[in-house]
C-alpha cells in the first residue's frame, strides 16, 4: 500500500469491494442491445471479403483480379501494389513493441510473391455487400508454383529441411538456454533419473466473435478504426506508423468486444489492410472474420515438444531439470518469442528447483502463426512439469499428491526468488501464498486418501475410474503500466476513462467496485470508458491476466486523490478543517454538524468560472489521473483435483468430478472471479480431450469447422467445484492477482493425470494432449498387446505418439 | 429480391431479400435486429438461434425466404416494453450466465423454448437442450444454475415463464 492510514481520506462507505456485486455490462447484451463490430453501421458502408491462399507453401506468379473487379456490386480488388502508396511498409511491424528492427518474421499485409500458410490474405475485395464481395473473391484468379512446406517443427530444424519461407536462411526463428544452478552434478548426484517426451497440439482461441475491422472515414480526411481486439493502443500506434498518419489524424476504438482468449492480443494483416484501403477508397469498409477464416487466420497457440530429463534424491526431491523444448512458431511471428520464453521459465512452477538447463528453439512451420491463447505458454509448462512429478511418483511407488508435496516452496520462504528473470528483466519473484496449504485444501475437498478404496471398489465391477491432480503458478498483472483517470461529473456521477481493454471479462465492474469504494458511491454510478484512443491518451490493453492488477490499482490511487481533492476543495468552500470532513454517500460532510457538499457541485466549482472565486490550495477538475506502475508480477496459484471414468473399449473419459482451489489473491467480484475460473477450466479440458487444430503432412488444415473442431458443451461437464483462498498480493495496492487464465492453466495436466490414473491397470503413459477418444483406444490396444506379450508394431502406435 | 412479411416479436416487418440471403443476415442486415448473433455460420455454435414459429432455428441455415409468413422471436423481444427483463434475462444476471454476452442471445431462446416446454427441466434437461450452443466463457454453470434458477421459481409461483 502506498501513503499511510493517517494521510488517506476519511471515507464513510459500504464497501462492495469482496461482493458479487451485478454487472454492469450485462444490461445491454442480456437484451440484444450490444454493439459488436459487425452490429455497427454507417452510412454508405462498403464490406469486404479477402482472397487467402490455398495451399501452404508457393510462390505466386500472377494475381489476375480483372474478372472480379467487371462483377456487378464490386468497388475494388485491391493487392499489395494497390495498396502501397498508402503504407509505409508492406510488412507488419513486431506487436506489443517499440523497437523497431526485428521484423524480419513478421507477416505482410497481403502477400504479394509467396504465401506460407493456408489463409494468408492474398487480394482484398470491396463490394457494396458481403455476398457480392466473396463472390468477387471466388472469381479471383491466382497463380501459383507450389513449394515444399515443412509440417513438424523438430523436422523443420534439420539443416535440409524445406524453408518455411524463401526468404528463410533457417527454419530456426530463434534459439535460447533458460536455466540455473548446476545440472550436471545434480544429475551425477541424483538417486533416480526419470525421462519423457511430451507433446501438445494446437487449438485456437475460438471467442464466439471472431476478429473485425471497421475503418471509417471521417470529415477532415480522420480515420476512425473499430476493432474487435485486445489492445486498441497498440492498434494506434502501430497504424500511425504504417499509414503514415498524425496522431490527431486517427482514432481507434473497440466497440463490445465478443471475447478475447489470447488471439485478439496480435495486430492483424487485415487491421492494416482495411484502413489502408479506405484511406485509398475514401469510403468506409467492414470486414467481420467468419468463422473458417478464424480456424485458417486467427492466432493459434500450443505446439509444443518437450524432452524432459528429471532427477531427484532418494526422498523424491528435485534436484534437477533439463531438456529441451522446441516451439512450433507457425509461418510468421507477429510477436516476439514471448510464448517458449514463458513456458520455459514456469516450468518449475510451484516447485523448489535447485537446478535447471532448458533448450529452447523457436521453429516456423508452414501453418498459422502463433501466439498467445488463454495461458499463453504456461499450460505446456504445467503440464510437462505436472506430468513429471506423476513420472517420479511411478517410478518410485510414492503417492502423487506426497512427491508434489515434498517439493512444494513453503509459505514461510514467500517471497520466494526463483533463479529467473520475468520478460520485464526484473527477478521472478513469488510475491505471496501458500502452495502447500493449497493443495491440501483441494485434495480434502476431493476427497483424495479415499479414492484409492473407491477406485479398487470400481475397478472390481469393471469400472476404470481414475483422479489425477496438477497445481500450477501464474504470473499476473504483467506492466509497465495500465492507465486510469476517475472523473467526477457535473451531476456527481462518476467515469473512469483506462486504456484497459473489456473483452467480456467484466472489467468495468470490477473497475467501478474499486473506485465506487474510494469515492462512497454505489458502483452504478459509475462509468467505465475503454478501448477509445480518442477519450484516453495512454494504455496497453489485454494479455497476461493483468487488468485488474494493473488498471484496478489506477483507479484505487486516481480514484483515492479524487477524494482526497473532494475534501481539500470542500474544506476551502465551508472553511472547515480536512480533519473534520468526510466523504459519505457521495457528499463531504462536515461530521459535526448538517452542512455537506456533493461531489458534483464539487466538481462544478473545480471546473472554474470566468470571474467566480476559485478554492484555495485546490487544482482544477475534480478529476485524477494515475498510471500505477509496475515490473513486477503478482503470482496467483491454483490446484486442480480431477476424477475421470474411462471406459477402455471406446476410449471414452467422462469427467465425473472436478475440484479446482484458486488464490488469485484479494477478489474484487468473487461472482466475476468464479466466472473467470470455471470458464478457464473448461478451455483446459477441451485442451486435454477435445480440441484438436489439424493439419495433413502438406500443411491443409483438416478440422475448419465445430463439427470437426471439437469445443466443449455443457453435456460433457460435471458440477464444478470451485475453492477460493485469498492471499493478497503486496505488490499492488488492491492486493489481487489475475485470474482469466488460471482455471486453464492447470486444468489438461489435472485431467491427463486422472486419465492416466485410470488406466493404470494398463499401466499406459499420457505424454500428449489432447487425447481424443482414437487417441486414446489406440494407446489402450497398444499396451493391451503389449500385455499380452507381443510388442506393438510400429503401425499400431498413433501418429502422433511418434517421436 | 424477393419480399417478405413476416412477424418479429409481435410487430409486423417487411422487407426485401435475394433468396440466398439468410434469415440471420436479413434480421441482422435489412431490418437491423442487430440481437440476433453470427458465431459459426455453420450450424453448428447456436448463437443465432430465434424461434420460427415457435421453435428454435439456426438463423444461419434458414432463409430469409423460408422465414416468410412466420411468426419469429428474437432476443430483442423478451423484456417487456417498459424494459423489465424477462425472467431468464434476469436470472442470466443474477447468476453470472453471461460474460461476453455474444452467445446469448441463442443461449436465451433455446432455453425459452426449453421452459416452454419443459417449466421445470431437470439439470439434465437443461444441459442437453443447450448442448447445441456453444459458450467460450462461462463453462455453461452459471446458465444451468441461472435456468434451474427461473424453473424453481416458477414452480414455486406456479406459473410459467
Amino acid at each position: 500500500m502506498t501513503g499511510t492510514p493517517a494521510s488517506q481520506p476519511r471515507v464513510v462507505t459500504r464497501p462492495s469491494v469482496g461482493r458479487p456485486v451485478p454487472r454492469l455490462e450485462d444490461l445491454p447484451l442480456l437484451t440484444g442491445a450490444g454493439r459488436y463490430l459487425d452490429d455497427i453501421e454507417l452510412p454508405e458502408l462498403l464490406h469486404c471479403a479477402f482472397v487467402r491462399s490455398p495451399v501452404a507453401h508457393a510462390r505466386i506468379e500472377r494475381i489476375d483480379v480483372e474478372a472480379a473487379r467487371a462483377m456487378d456490386g464490386v468497388h475494388a480488388v485491391l493487392t499489395l501494389a494497390d495498396l502501397m502508396p498508402k503504407l509505409t511498409s508492406g510488412r507488419m511491424p513486431l506487436g506489443a513493441s517499440p523497437i523497431k528492427g526485428e521484423n524480419s518474421s513478421t507477416p505482410f499485409v497481403l502477400a504479394d510473391r509467396e504465401v506460407a500458410y493456408v489463409g494468408e490474405p492474398i487480394v482484398l475485395v470491396v463490394a457494396h455487400s458481403r455476398y457480392l464481395a466473396e463472390d468477387a473473391a471466388a472469381q479471383v484468379q491466382v497463380d501459383f508454383t507450389p513449394l515444399p512446406v515443412a509440417s513438424d517443427a523438430r523436422a523443420a530444424m534439420a539443416p535440409d529441411s524445406p524453408l518455411v519461407r524463401t526468404e528463410l536462411k533457417s527454419n530456426v526463428l530463434n534459439s535460447f538456454k533458460v536455466g540455473f544452478g548446476d545440472v550436471e552434478a545434480a544429475f551425477a548426484g541424483a538417486a533416480h533419473v526419470f525421462s519423457d517426451v511430451l507433446s501438445q497440439h494446437r487449438g485456437c482461441g475460438h471467442s464466439m466473435e471472431g476478429r473485425g475491422v471497421l475503418a471509417e472515414i471521417r470529415p477532415g480526411d480522420e480515420l476512425c478504426v473499430w476493432s474487435s481486439t485486445q489492445m486498441p493502443h497498440d492498434l494506434y500506434y502501430m497504424l500511425q506508423t504504417m499509414l503514415g498518419l498524425d496522431q490527431d489524424a486517427l482514432r481507434v476504438v473497440t466497440p463490445d468486444v465478443g471475447g478475447g482468449f489470447g488471439p485478439k492480443y496480435c495486430l492483424y494483416p487485415e487491421e492494416v489492410a482495411l484502413p489502408a484501403a479506405a484511406r485509398l477508397l475514401r469510403r468506409s469498409l467492414k470486414w467481420v472474420e467468419d468463422r473458417r477464416e478464424t480456424f485458417i487466420s486467427s492466432i493459434q497457440e500450443r505446439d509444443q515438444y518437450w524432452s524432459v530429463e528429471v532427477a531427484v534424491d532418494a526422498e523424491a526431491r528435485l534436484l534437477g531439470i533439463r531438456g529441451s523444448l522446441v516451439h512450433d512458431q507457425g509461418a510468421y511471428a507477429p510477436k516476439p518469442v514471448n510464448l517458449p520464453y514463458n513456458g520455459a521459465t514456469a516450468m518449475s512452477g510451484p516447485y523448489i528447483l535447485p537446478a535447471y538447463s532448458m533448450d529452447v528453439h523457436v521453429v516456423h512451420t508452414n501453418k498459422v502463426p502463433v501466439s498467445s491463447v488463454r495461458g499463453a505458454g504456461y499450460p505446456q509448462a504445467v503440464f510437462a512439469m505436472e506430468r513429471t512429478m506423476d513420472l517420479i511418483a511411478a517410478g518410485m511407488g510414492l503417492d502423487r499428491a506426497e512427491v508434489r508435496r515434498r517439493n512444494l516452496i513453503p509459505p514461510e520462504q514467500m517471497p520466494y526468488t526463483k533463479k529467473l528473470k520475468a520478460r520485464s528483466g526484473a527477478a521472478m519473484v513469488y510475491d505471496s501464498g501458500d502452495y502447500p496449504a493449497s493443495q491440501r485444501e483441494a485434495l480434502a475437498a476431493a476427497g483424495w486418501d479415499d479414492f484409492p478404496e473407491r477406485q479398487k471398489r470400481a475397478l472390481a465391477e469393471g469400472r476404470y475410474i481414475g483422479i489425477g491432480m496438477a497445481n500450477a503458478v501464474k504470473g499476473t498483472g504483467r506492466g509497465p503500466f495500465e492507465s486510469g483517470v476517475v472523473r467526477v461529473g457535473q451531476n456527481g456521477k462518476v467515469s473512469i476513462f483506462t486504456g484497459a481493454a473489456a473483452m467480456g471479462q467484466g472489467l468495468a465492474t470490477a473497475l467501478a467496485q474499486i473506485c465506487a469504494d474510494q469515492l462512497a458511491v454505489p458502483p452504478e454510478d459509475v462509468t467505465v470508458i475503454s478501448g477509445d484512443t480518442s477519450k484516453t491518451p495512454l494504455g496497453l490493453g489485454g494479455f497476461a491476466s493483468r487488468q485488474l492488477v494493473t488498471a484496478g490499482s489506477s483507479v484505487h490511487l486516481a480514484a483515492r486523490a479524487v477524494a482526497e481533492k473532494a475534501i481539500r476543495a470542500a474544506s476551502s468552500i465551508l472553511e472547515v478543517d480536512e480533519d473534520q470532513l468526510e466523504l459519505r454517500e457521495g457528499h463531504v460532510h462536515v461530521r459535526d454538524g448538517n452542512r455537506s457538499l456533493g461531489l458534483g457541485e464539487i466538481a462544478r466549482m473545480l471546473r472554474g468560472a470566468p470571474g467566480y472565486a476559485f478554492p484555495a490550495g485546490v487544482d482544477p477538475g475534480l478529476e485524477a489521473s494515475a498510471q500505477w506502475r509496475t515490473d513486477s508480477l503478482a503470482y496467483a496459484n491454483a490446484c486442480h483435483v480431477v476424477e475421470v471414468e474411462v471406459e477402455p473399449t471406446l476410449g471414452s473419459v467422462e469427467i465425473t468430478r472436478y475440484v479446482a482451489l484458486n488464490d488469485s489473491g484479494r477478489m474484487i467480484n468473487p461472482m466475476i472471479v468464479e466466472g473467470q475460473v470455471q470458464g478457464g477450466i473448461v478451455h483446459g479440458i477441451g485442451n486435454a480431450l477435445y480440441e484438436f487444430m489439424g493439419y495433413d503432412d502438406s500443411c491443409q488444415p483438416v478440422t475448419t469447422t465445430f463439427q470437426e473442431y471439437l469445443l466443449v458443451t455443457a453435456t460433457e461437464l460435471p458440477r464444478l467445484e470451485t475453492i477460493f483462498r485469498e492471499t493478497p498480493s503486496p505488490k499492488n495496492p488492491i492486493g489481487a492477482k489475475g485470474v482469466g487464465e488460471t482455471g486453464t492453466i492447470p486444468a489438461a495436466a489435472a485431467v491427463i493425470s486422472a486419465v492416466e490414473n485410470a488406466l493404470a491397470p494398463f499401466g499406459i503413459r499420457i505424454s500428449q494432449t489432447p487425447v481424443p477418444p482414437q487417441s486414446l483406444f489406440r494407446l489402450i490396444e497398444a499396451a493391451r498387446q503389449s500385455q499380452a506379450g507381443q510388442p506393438p508394431r510400429r503401425k499400431d502406435l498413433p501418429d502422433d505418439q511418434e517421436t | 429480391m424477393y419480399e417478405i412479411e413476416l412477424l418479429i416479436n409481435g410487430r409486423p416487418f417487411r422487407g426485401a431479400a435475394e433468396a440466398r440471403t439468410t434469415l440471420a443476415d436479413f434480421l441482422r442486415h435489412t431490418l437491423r435486429l442487430t440481437g440476433t448473433h453470427l458465431g459459426c455460420e455453420h450450424g453448428v455454435c447456436g448463437a443465432c438461434t430465434v424461434l420460427v414459429d415457435g421453435v428454435s432455428a439456426r438463423s444461419c441455415l434458414m432463409l430469409a425466404v423460408q422465414a416468410d409468413g412466420a411468426i419469429v422471436e428474437t432476443v430483442e423481444g423478451l423484456a417487456e416494453h417498459d424494459g423489465t427483463l424477462h425472467p431468464l434475462q434476469q436470472a442470466f444476471r443474477d447468476a453470472h450466465g453471461l460474460q461476453c454476452g455474444f452467445c446469448t442471445p441463442g443461449m436465451l431462446m433455446t432455453l425459452v423454448e426449453l421452459l416452454r416446454e419443459t417449466p421445470h427441466p431437470s439439470e439434465d434437461e437443461v444441459r442437453d437442450a443447450i448442448s447445441g450452443n456453444i459458450c467460450r466463457c462461462t463453462g455453461y454453470q452459471s446458465i444451468v444454475d441461472a435456468t434451474l434458477a427461473v424453473a424453481g421459481a416458477a414452480g414455486t409461483e406456479g406459473s410459467e415463464p
